[in-house]
């Protein structure tokens, strides 16, 4: 007995022998693992780098991306243009800029959207076993539902309703965030549920049930906090998604009109000059692929960070 | 098995019947007009004969009803009676889904099409394929090597790159400046000479290459992943141990049980890839069924755009309840009852 108590009493007094050493938190340790992965340390750089020069960049560069000047359309990089000028003289770089707000906009508020539906869905159908059943099915519906010709045809459909109710750029806005989340939570709902259905019979909540703990707060207290390193997972995956479907909808002509630059739309609309002016091009495809490259890896590091058999190491 | 095969399939016709809802629905809000492409000067009265034979002003669920016969049973029928060259019934005059801009019958138009997607998106998707699974496996088994980083980096711009982006990228480079390969696909072309071939070959090599290459990104890392999992399995252990060489632990131990989870992804990645066709035809101007489907949305084609969206449906459940009978019919281990 008395040795266990020592060598409790040596545990206890470790931290403050070595100084250095300090308590680890769950959360120190999830960011060590992190920045271990260099791939996503690299992504996260990007990623700042990327969403910094969009907020700051168009304040900061003097040029306006509307400004038409026909006298120097279609020009390549030069000091004056450092990406050059499109076929109305349009500066590609302010656009590029402009364009990315927006389509960094719409990856977070989709990938959001879509996040809070899924695991949402996914918690309501692991925790009642009466909604499991029809929530799951309903999943699956969605799951086989062609998701690309469906978003084409909405986006056809209900862009004039939507333009003449939140005005021209609110109105695209919102129908291209809402279709893409409504059409990608499904992954999210599934791993979430199967999280849930795991969590449910631990201790902890078959503890929270005994001592009365309303349905909610067991769900918000102690099942939602232990389901979130999957959703984190997924969310970052999400961004990603999000940005390549809003940048193809674009791409096809069906996402945000001409006179509003998105990555997307201004790689449909560079794609006319490719025998004019090639480097048009280059750099929303470039920009796209950062983004959705550095947010996958960051996804990547996430996961590797949240695994505790590789943390433990 | 049996019993889980056919319950599967009995299953998959309430979703298709659910799925058909929903597109017929969706489509059905449908401001766009048929006859907004007919000459202003058409009188108002004709304009709505025009809109009654068409069949647009009738309740929703009876032309709901109406084209789950023409699809379900009519073109069935008539796809029967194609191939074995015989008549059922009234063979002649019988109904069909008939396109609102071609005039013609909508399944007719869409067999026109398939050829081109097949070719491009076949050859992609073998192609992708071949390139994935050998690298996957080299992947895995020199773990963390110099192949397997190098592997690891391209798969993850692979598939972070949209092929829209690497298409346009591919054009820049081998059409624009190189001047190697035509910019666009070419249908009109008959392949019955050496030069007709070599010109076949030279505008399919850019959209095979592009759309296989993507598709390879992905399923290297998924063989890679599954390789990883057996290969520290207990029964590579002992197989090692007897002695069996290494080449033979590997390629038949290992890679036969890896390929289970391999080829449900591949039955899984069929449908996605007539989807991402909508992307690529659009960039090499190939006029396959994503071409169709975009031309027909432009257009309001009502009848096309829904059986077009429903054959994409019908693909995504047959494909899905593939995946599910070959992975229990590959791994005995796997029960359903």
């Amino acid at each position: 007995m008395a040795t266990t108590q020592e060598r409790i009493g040596e545990q206890a007094q470790a931290p403050i022998k070595e100084a250095g050493e300090r308590y680890r938190s769950l959360r120190s340790d999830v960011w060590r693992q992190f920045k271990r992965h260099k791939g996503a340390m690299v992504g996260l750089v990007i990623l700042g780098i990327v969403v910094i020069a969009t907020i700051l960049g168009p304040i900061l560069y003097p040029l306006d991306p509307y400004a038409i000047d026909t006298a120097i359309a279609n020009q390549t990089p030069s000091w004056d243009h450092p990406m050059g000028t499109d076929n109305l003289g349009r500066d590609v770089m302010a656009r590029i800029l402009v364009g990315g707000r927006i389509s960094l906009a719409v990856g977070f508020t989709a990938m959001l959207f879509g996040l809070v539906l899924g695991t949402a869905i996914g918690i309501l159908s692991g925790f009642f076993k009466k909604l499991d059943s029809p929530l799951m099915r309903f999943t699956d519906l969605f799951l086989a539902l062609p998701i690309l010709p469906l978003l084409l045809v909405v986006i056809m459909l209900f862009r004039e309703s939507l333009k003449n109710a939140f005005g021209e750029e609110m109105g695209i806005f919102l129908l291209v965030v809402f279709i893409i989340g409504a059409t990608s939570w499904m992954q999210t709902s599934r791993v979430v549920r199967g999280e849930v259905l795991a969590i449910k019979e631990e201790e902890f909540v078959v503890a929270a049930h005994s001592i009365g703990t309303r349905k909610r707060n067991v769900v918000m207290r102690h099942i939602l906090p232990n389901v979130l390193s999957p959703v984190m997972v997924s969310g970052a995956l999400g961004v990603a998604a999000a940005i390549l479907t809003e940048s193809a909808l674009s791409f096809l002509g069906l996402g945000f009109p001409a006179s509003f630059p998105t990555w997307g739309r201004l790689l449909f609309d560079a794609k006319d000059y490719l025998q004019l002016n090639p480097m048009r091009v280059i750099w929303p495809g470039i920009m796209i692929s950062a983004t959705v490259m550095s947010v996958n890896f960051i996804g990547d590091g996430i996961r590797d960070a949240l695994d505790p058999k590789l943390r433990s190491r | 098995m049996g019993r889980y095969v056919i319950r599967r399939m009995l299953f998959a016709i309430p979703t298709l019947v659910v799925i058909s809802l929903i597109i017929f629905a969706i489509l059905d809000l449908a401001p766009g007009d048929p006859t907004s492409q007919l000459p202003l000067t058409l009188p108002a009265e004709i304009r709505e004969q025009i809109r009654e034979s068409l069949g647009i002003n009738d309740p929703f669920l009876i032309k709901w009803v109406k084209w789950m016969r023409l699809m379900f049973i009519n073109e069935p029928l008539n796809a029967i009676e194609n191939i074995f060259n015989v008549c059922i019934g009234e063979c002649e005059g019988r109904a069909r889904i008939i396109s609102w801009s071609s005039r013609a019958p909508a399944i007719d138009v869409i067999m026109q099409r398939i050829p081109q997607t097949l070719w491009v998106l076949g050859l992609a998707f073998v192609i992708g394929t071949l390139i994935a699974i050998p690298v996957g496996i080299i992947s895995a088994y020199k773990q963390y090597s110099a192949f397997d980083n190098v592997g690891t980096l391209f798969s993850t711009i692979g598939f972070s790159v949209p092929t829209f982006f690497t298409g346009l990228l591919a054009i820049v480079i081998f059409s624009v400046t190189l001047d190697w390969f035509p910019s666009f696909y070419d249908t009109t072309l008959v392949v019955n000479s050496w030069e007709t071939l070599v010109r076949q070959v030279k505008q399919m090599i850019m959209p095979v290459a592009v759309l296989s290459l993507f598709n390879a990104a992905a399923l290297s890392r998924f063989t890679r992943a599954s390789m990883l999992d057996n290969l520290n399995e207990d029964y590579v252990r002992t197989a090692r141990s007897k002695g069996v060489s290494e080449r033979k632990v590997v390629m038949t131990h290992v890679l036969r049980n890896s390929l289970i989870p391999v080829v449900t992804l591949l039955a899984l990645q069929i449908p996605g890839i007539f989807g991402g066709a909508i992307i690529t035809e659009q960039i090499f101007r190939i006029n396959g069924l994503g071409q169709l489907l975009i031309v027909a949305i432009g257009q309001s084609d009502v009848p096309m755009v829904q059986t077009l969206t429903f054959i994409f449906a019908v693909l995504i459940v047959v494909f899905n309840l593939v995946a599910d009978v070959t992975y229990g019919f590959l791994d005995p281990r796997i029960r359903y009852d």
